[in-house]
């Protein structure tokens, strides 16, 4: 019998229906994974499960029994605890605090710090993590920060773990060793959902699946008795017959040449080069100083000290607007707060870079921005009513086209894309790619920083593999397989 | 001392000595400024600020703001100074509990509309802040109280010493201490640093970002309206305009104790710290023979400086990418 069972659950939003008929059953012992494209309903999921919302319709039975769960604490009662993906974590907290707040230990009423750090020390351990109890929560990465949320729920012997995409920003070694912990867990009796959006993870580590598509159920199972384009149809509810739309490059000479590029304590000794019709995967862990040094190409930060030259000439790019006069773009790793303004409509958003254009004479003109912003939603097809939308109601995916368009619009000659399908679906991933394999047809290069390992064999041409701060290896495409890229990437 | 505030204990430790140095600096120039009868003094001055400033802290720590402290002690000081002319009978006691209790449903107003309406917090207490003036003008159609319609007990409580402090510092202190206890200690206390820091994921662990700082505005509201007994009893006089503009002097002891106006971050040290700093200064300079008016200028040079050493403290790595 399973342990958790939500029956025809709906859920809606105002207007916005974002569960139809939602059903899922967790077993003991059992990883299930929750699969589907963003928008799919996974996190208002999640969100029920948590107590953060109440179900409109349908039945939530645990063991048998059907419960309510009325807010975040209950869920905790029940023992559901939640993995989030965005760091929910308290900066100005430390470590320890951070575990228990909502439950803290106390002794006659008064909270207890020696056994909250007792306890605290000792999860930590179990979880193998290095960091101080006493430590600010703000003085550490975001991988160590999902350590704090795993933590969280070991604290209250949960019972369900739901996991919400909590790979999105850790290293490989660090995904391992979450996974390592899953089972344990699992192991120990614990039902587990697991979402997301990379199916070597599921494959990996889950028993069970599920599929979600427009906020209904169209599937589950058993992973064994399936595949990964049975998942992805289900997904997307039509066969993916090629997953990467790369076509044979037509290499041309050096758009950029880097030569021992170094910023204290970032990175050290980084040279390459990146052609005209290229696109160059650069990959490595989380504190590898991949964005450190796309920052410093782009202007962001300075080098200590080495060169960078643009179409062979020596460059010094001191701010971002230096960069963006040199056709350097940079589209940044965390859209909803570096890459678009999420208040303003697509419209403005794709304005930004691209004033001076829009502002002829030095009056912006409301009818070239609507004409450009026209434009560019239909090439890239972002899915949007019009253009007067407002970024934050796009998803992920329609997000990350605005973004990308902005800089496109610029007509760079050097596009840097930081993890350019984080946390988007498959139609939106493959839309993005389809988009960079254009780009450089037309004799521009791309630079992609990405964690996703088929997308740096699937897209670049060459791949750069950086280890703490420095060039570990560099591929050809041909060269590349996963096992070597790992190899270079990891302290193996 | 919990490491996660070692940055904020180390800033309250510099800025201790900062303090301790501007009173040697202080008394050398003038040796009778550091005795214990004048210290006494200074402290005596600065007990309504620090009364006020704590609950203020919680306020902001809760990522509020409250403009209406200083209507909200003249209004509840005007209660309770009406309630004295009309019934001198009143004991101390009641008086105080009747003002607490007056300041509280004040501050629960404001922290209603924070809470239940989702109202910014500035315009809420700007607005409350204008009602509650109103209100001291209907009440007292205007008019003053003055220290003949006042019972003898009503203005001695204030005056009242032990060990050279008066009633006035002995509150401070005592409030001071159990806010430190509380912030450390109860469960409610952790909650507001919780949800000041994180309201969001204070949300997923069950705490309620507004009904926290709904409890903030009702002690901010309580201190508010003690202080309004305590001001008026030492003052001898009640009217419509007393406190004017003091909150802004409330405020600006958060902000130099090295209270986070973005929430989340303020200790009871640096709180008390940043009120006998402004006290210390207001004290010192007619004797300096500086005007007073300098004053505010220090103060706003203090607070400046405040915010400028902790955005240093800042990580300055990637600022530009990470400033949300």
């Amino acid at each position: 019998m399973p342990f958790l069972t939500l029956s025809h659950i709906q859920k809606s939003f105002g207007g916005t229906r974002a569960l139809t008929d939602a059903n899922l059953s967790l077993h003991a012992g059992q990883v299930t994974a929750l699969i589907g494209e963003n928008g799919a309903g996974k996190s208002t999921l999640v969100k029920i499960l948590s107590g953060v919302h109440q179900p409109d319709a349908g039945e939530i039975q645990l063991e048998g029994q059907a419960v309510r769960i009325d807010h975040p604490e209950h869920a905790r009662e029940l023992g559901i605890s939640v993995v989030h993906q965005e760091s929910v974590v308290f900066d100005n907290l430390s470590v320890a605090e951070n575990m228990f707040v909502g439950d803290r230990p106390r002794e006659r009423g008064w909270v207890s710090w020696r056994t909250m750090r007792q306890r605290a020390a000792e999860v930590l351990k179990q979880l193998d993590a290095t960091f101080d109890p006493d430590a600010p929560a703000g003085s550490l990465s975001i991988a160590q920060k999902h350590v704090i949320q795993i933590a969280r729920g070991l604290t209250r012997r949960a019972r369900v773990l739901i996991m919400d995409e909590p790979t999105a920003s850790l290293a490989h070694r660090e995904v391992e060793e979450l996974f390592g912990l899953t089972r344990k867990l699992s192991a120990a009796g614990c039902s587990v959902l697991f979402i997301s959006h990379k199916f070597e993870e599921v494959f990996d580590i889950a028993n069970r699946y599920s599929v979600f598509r427009d906020g209904a159920s169209v599937g589950e199972g058993e992973l064994a008795a399936s595949s990964r384009d049975e998942l992805i149809r289900l997904m997307v509810g039509r066969p993916v017959e090629q997953l990467f739309p790369k076509t044979p490059p037509e290499l041309g000479e050096p758009l950029m040449r880097v030569e021992h590029l170094s910023r204290t304590g970032e990175f050290q000794d980084i040279s390459f080069d990146v052609r005209r019709g290229e696109i160059l995967g650069i990959y490595g862990l989380v504190g590898a100083g991949r964005t450190e040094l796309a920052q410093v190409l782009f202007g962001l930060e300075s080098a200590d000290s080495g060169s960078i030259e643009v179409c062979g000439r020596r460059v010094a790019v001191k701010s971002v607007q230096e960069a963006v006069r040199e056709g350097i773009a940079y589209v940044p790793e965390d859209r909803q707060t570096q890459g678009a303004i999420l208040p303003f409509s697509i419209a403005s958003n794709l304005a930004l870079p691209n004033l001076t254009a829009l502002a002829p004479r030095g009056w912006w003109s409301a009818q070239r921005e609507t004409q450009l912003a026209d434009e560019w939603v239909e090439t890239l097809k972002v899915k949007t009513a019009n253009t007067a939308t407002v970024v934050q109601d796009l998803s992920g995916g329609n997000q990350q086209k605005v973004v990308i368009a902005k800089w496109l619009a610029r007509k760079p000659k050097i596009l840097i894309l930081d993890e350019p399908t984080k946390g988007i679906d498959v139609g939106a991933k493959r839309a993005v790619h389809a988009v960079m394999d254009q780009f450089v047809h037309r004799g521009c290069a791309v630079i992609m920083i990405s964690s996703d390992l088929p997308e740096i064999l699937g897209m670049s041409d060459r791949i750069l593999v950086m280890r703490r701060g420095r060039v570990r290896a560099l591929f050809t495409r041909e060269e590349a397989t996963s096992e070597a890229v790992i190899r270079a990437a990891t302290d193996a | 001392m919990n490491a996660s505030l070692s940055a904020a204990s180390r800033r309250d430790l510099v800025f201790g000595i900062l303090t301790v140095a501007l009173l040697a600096a202080v008394s050398v120039a003038f040796p009778s400024f550091a005795s214990p009868a004048n210290l006494a003094d200074v402290l005596n001055d600065t007990s309504i600020l620090i009364l006020l400033a704590l609950g203020q802290m919680l306020v902001i720590v809760t990522r509020g703001i409250d403009l209406s402290v200083a209507a909200n002690l003249a209004l509840s000081g005007m209660i309770v100074a009406l309630l004295n002319r009309s019934f001198p009978a009143i004991g101390v006691l009641p008086i105080i509990c009747i003002a607490a209790l007056s300041g509280g449903v004040l501050g629960a107003f404001n922290g209603l509309l924070v809470w239940k309406l989702r109202l910014p917090p500035i315009v809420v207490t700007l607005g409350t802040m204008s009602i509650y003036r109103g209100v001291i003008y209907l009440l007292s159609q205007g008019a003053w109280v003055n220290e003949n319609e006042m019972s003898r007990e009503f203005l001695r409580f204030v005056r009242w010493d032990f060990v050279e402090l008066t009633t006035l510092s002995w509150l401070a202190i005592v409030v001071a201490l159990l806010g430190f206890i509380a912030l450390r200690y109860s469960g409610a206390g952790r909650d507001m640093y919780a949800a000041g820091g994180n309201p969001t994921a204070a949300q997923y662990c069950g705490i309620d970002p507004g009904r926290m700082q709904f409890i903030a505005y009702v002690i901010s509201g309580a201190l508010a309206g003690v202080c309004g007994y305590l001001w008026v009893a030492r003052f001898a006089v009640a009217y419509t305009d007393i406190a004017l503009g003091f909150e802004l002097q409330v405020i600006a002891a958060c902000l130099i104790g090295g209270v986070a106006i973005a929430g989340g971050v303020g200790s009871v040290f640096g709180v008390v710290l940043g009120c006998l700093f402004i006290g210390i200064i207001r004290n010192a300079l007619p004797l300096v023979g500086i005007s007073a008016f300098w004053q505010m200028f220090i103060n706003g040079l203090v607070i400046l400086a405040a915010v400028l050493l902790s955005a240093r403290q800042r990580e300055r790595k990637r600022s530009i990418l990470e400033a949300v």
